[in-house]
């Protein structure tokens, strides 16, 4: 607040104050002489006669109470323009009170956690139960609420990992995030070689193709897909390069969207959560995803 | 100067200082009937916090993890609605009360008149009777005057401060918290509110009093709109009494003039609102009916009839008869019996369960291979029974629709489960981009209770 306003916040609050107390003061009698003998106050309305009938005292006195209480207020609380108030009350201290009061209740049981492996952990009802709120919370945008994925973003209860599904490595993926880039390769190869690729990878995933097209996809796979996918196409967990013999698809099944990915490419990106969970919620959470491929 | 302050007026204080009652007790059939009710209603709510059931206090509203104990029923808030129920009944109660018979609640059911009277009954019991406590305000201060009002302060703040630990009681388990005071050993909040409770307590049975009935009850301000020309009303027969008078025991007052008002005023000194029930009615009336007894008492000493001051209803006062049956009457008991009839069907009716349908909402949808839609679902169920059930969950309205995680699941008392789950429907069997889908979730329990939450499944644009 600049100067001129606080001043301005000031001023209007003690005029009210200030006001109330004047209007309180200045109608709490009446001149005697207008209070006729019959206790009417001499007022008349319409033929309607006003009774003075006094209000008990204490209640004028609650109105002085309500007063001395917003003063008190006032100078306990931040209100007079910038004054910041005896109790040095904040918005943001609130919340980290909050926050610490929240932490005291947690942080027992993160740290309980902690000490198990993943692997142990997630025999844990109460953890994996724990991972799963967290879970829905943070990762359902993308992953969807039941972790099965959507298209372009990984189902995370198969057996097939983009960067290895062992505990360290989905701590590492939900810690620091993860960026997979697939080129595009529309200028590289003629429609004809994209439509052989298409062939080809389908093939590996054990559909039925033009066997003569896959042959002669093979060669350009070779050439141009194998340093990241892998001469065997099995992929590479280093890159996040996808297994294609899976048949498990992440931009989708149909040849029309293989050909699409081979051309354009794809640039997919796991957003780093470690700063965000923190160090219980991200083991909790990796507990719960490893229970969804590994439970039993 | 000195001519400006001659001429100077006078002021009147708008504001009067509250004149103190000291209601002299009474003993009769009305007295007595108070006594049974304070009897009862202290003893209940004194009494219920230390009640148990199953191992637990029978009632505990649980504010803070928002679950309400009562007895064998827990209440979350999803419940209000049953609450909300139970306070139109008790508004709907107070009415039917009031066109039958008048300010009933007030004279002997009110906490404030309950209360009050107890406060009354611990200050006779310290400082005498109505003149030993007037003769004694008027004293100066010395050591009596000093002794006395501190054991009556005393003794209103021992039995404020467990009225205080009391309510608390209901909120917090009450046996932890008497331990609690014995170690010294509770938090802030519930020192602040046995505290406020206590003080309530003083201040409205012991300090305001009457005050409380006269400018802060909304009821006694328009409970007069529920009243009619057949409510029952405490009156004093103005016909009979007046000309009212003092007169020899057993003199022919008929022959000077007089009415059987012998103008004793015990009726005024008895009066716990400090008002002259012969003006007639009057909005501070509280219906406590001790005028009737005190009044009982004069005229059998007189040896004239009973009844100057007696219940009776304006109709009747006035040689009419009275109706009891009315339409207001009518109109109130069917809406009272109507409104408790429906209460305890919905509770007799209700599934301890709550399911929330949150559906994905950043992914319209997924189509697979087959032409399946799929949606998916986080299912919020809460078991808000009092013990651990097993739940089956299935899908509504869809042939084809299949549910791809768990269908069948336990939850603990109190517990909620979050359920995420894929719902896949065939895509010719979806008639619109939005339709409606139902998730059934019955328990399997004796009761088979079922609860059906609604949801939206977004499918594609239909081709033309």
């Amino acid at each position: 607040m600049t100067e001129f306003w606080n001043w301005w916040v000031i001023v209007i609050v003690a005029i009210n104050i200030l006001g109330c107390w004047g209007l309180l003061f200045w109608t709490r009698k009446m001149k005697e002489n207008e209070v006729e003998d019959t206790g009417t106050t001499g007022h008349v309305y319409d033929g309607i006669t006003e009774y003075n009938n006094p209000l008990p005292r204490w209640w004028l006195i609650m109105f002085y109470i309500t007063l001395v209480f917003g003063v008190g207020y006032l100078i306990l609380y931040p209100g007079l323009g910038n004054n910041k108030g005896v109790l040095g009350w904040t918005q943001e201290g609130q919340l980290e009170e909050e926050v610490a009061a929240a932490k005291a209740i947690y942080q027992p049981l993160f740290d309980k956690f902690l000490k198990v492996p993943v692997e142990e952990l997630a025999n844990n009802k109460q953890a994996v139960e724990m991972g799963k709120r967290i879970f829905v919370n943070t990762c359902f945008g993308c992953h969807g609420s039941d972790a099965r994925g959507n298209p372009g973003y990984p189902n995370l209860t198969d057996k097939d990992w983009l960067y290895g599904g062992n505990p360290a490595q989905i701590k590492q993926s939900i810690v620091a995030g993860r960026v997979g880039v697939m080129p595009g390769f529309e200028a590289m190869l003629s429609a004809e070689q994209i439509d052989e690729l298409v062939q080809y990878v389908g093939q590996l995933s054990g559909n039925q193709v033009d066997a003569a097209k896959a042959e002669a996809g093979s060669k350009t796979f070779a050439l141009q897909c194998a340093v990241c996918h892998g001469a065997n196409a099995k992929g590479n967990i280093a890159l996040g390069a996808p297994n294609l013999t899976d048949d498990i698809w992440l931009h989708g099944a149909s040849s029309r969207s293989i050909a699409q990915t081979i051309r354009g490419g794809h640039n997919n990106q796991m957003p780093a959560l470690g700063d965000i969970l923190g160090e219980g919620r991200t083991h909790l959470v990796t507990t719960y995803v490893y229970s969804l491929s590994n439970s039993k | 100067m000195s001519k400006a302050k001659a001429e100077r007026i006078p002021v009147k204080d708008l504001y009067a200082k509250a004149e103190k009652i000291y209601p002299r007790q009474v003993h009769g059939f009305f007295s007595r009937l108070r006594i049974l009710t304070v009897f009862l209603l202290l003893g209940i709510y004194y009494i219920v916090p230390w009640l148990t059931w199953d191992d637990r206090q029978a009632i505990l509203l649980d504010l803070p993890a928002r679950k309400f104990h009562l007895f064998g029923i827990t209440f979350w808030p999803q419940d209000f609605v049953y609450l909300t129920l139970l306070l139109v009944i008790c508004a709907v109660g107070l009415f039917l009360f009031t066109a039958f018979a008048g300010r009933l609640w007030c004279g002997y059911a009110c906490p404030q008149t309950v209360w009050t009277q107890t406060f009354i009954w611990i200050e006779e019991f310290v400082e005498g009777n109505r003149n030993a406590r007037i003769r004694l305000d008027k004293k100066p201060w010395g050591p009596e005057k000093l002794l006395k009002k501190t054991a009556k302060h005393t003794l209103w703040i021992l039995f404020a401060l467990f009225t205080g630990y009391t309510f608390v009681g209901y909120f917090s388990p009450i046996r932890e918290l008497w331990d609690g005071i014995l170690a010294f050993s509770l938090g802030p909040w519930e020192w602040f509110w046995i505290g406020l409770y206590s003080l309530a307590t003083y201040g409205n049975a012991g300090r305001l009093r009457e005050q409380v009935c006269l400018y802060m009850c909304p009821y006694a301000r328009f409970q007069s709109a529920m009243f009619d020309k057949d409510t029952l009303i405490i009156s004093y027969d103005e016909e009979r009494g007046e000309e009212r008078g003092k007169r020899k025991r057993n003199a022919d007052y008929k022959a000077d003039g007089l009415g059987d008002c012998i103008d004793c005023k015990q009726c005024v000194h008895v009066c716990p609102t400090g008002i002259d029930i012969r003006d007639g009615l009057q909005y501070e009336c509280i219906a406590c009916a001790a005028c009737i007894d005190v009044c009982d008492d004069v005229m059998d000493q007189m040896g004239y009839d009973k009844g100057l001051i007696k219940y009776t209803t304006e109709h009747s006062e006035k040689g009419k008869s009275t109706h009891i049956l009315r339409p207001r009457t009518f109109l109130y008991t069917s809406l009272f019996m109507g409104l408790i009839a429906t209460f305890f069907f919905l509770i007799a009716t209700r599934t301890p369960l709550d399911v929330n349908v949150i559906r994905d909402r950043n992914n319209l949808f997924n189509e697979t291979f087959s032409g399946e839609i799929q949606n998916t679902y986080q299912l919020k169920v809460l078991n808000m029974s009092q013990v651990a059930n097993d739940y089956e969950l299935k899908i509504n309205g869809y042939q084809t629709s299949q549910i791809d995680g768990p269908t069948k699941f336990t939850i603990d008392a109190g517990g909620v489960l979050t359920l995420p789950l894929r719902v896949s429907i065939d895509a010719d069997e979806l008639e619109k981009r939005s339709n409606d889908i139902y998730f059934e979730i019955t328990t399997l329990n004796d009761s088979q209770d079922t609860y059906i939450a609604k949801g939206k499944f977004l499918g594609p644009k239909k081709e033309k």
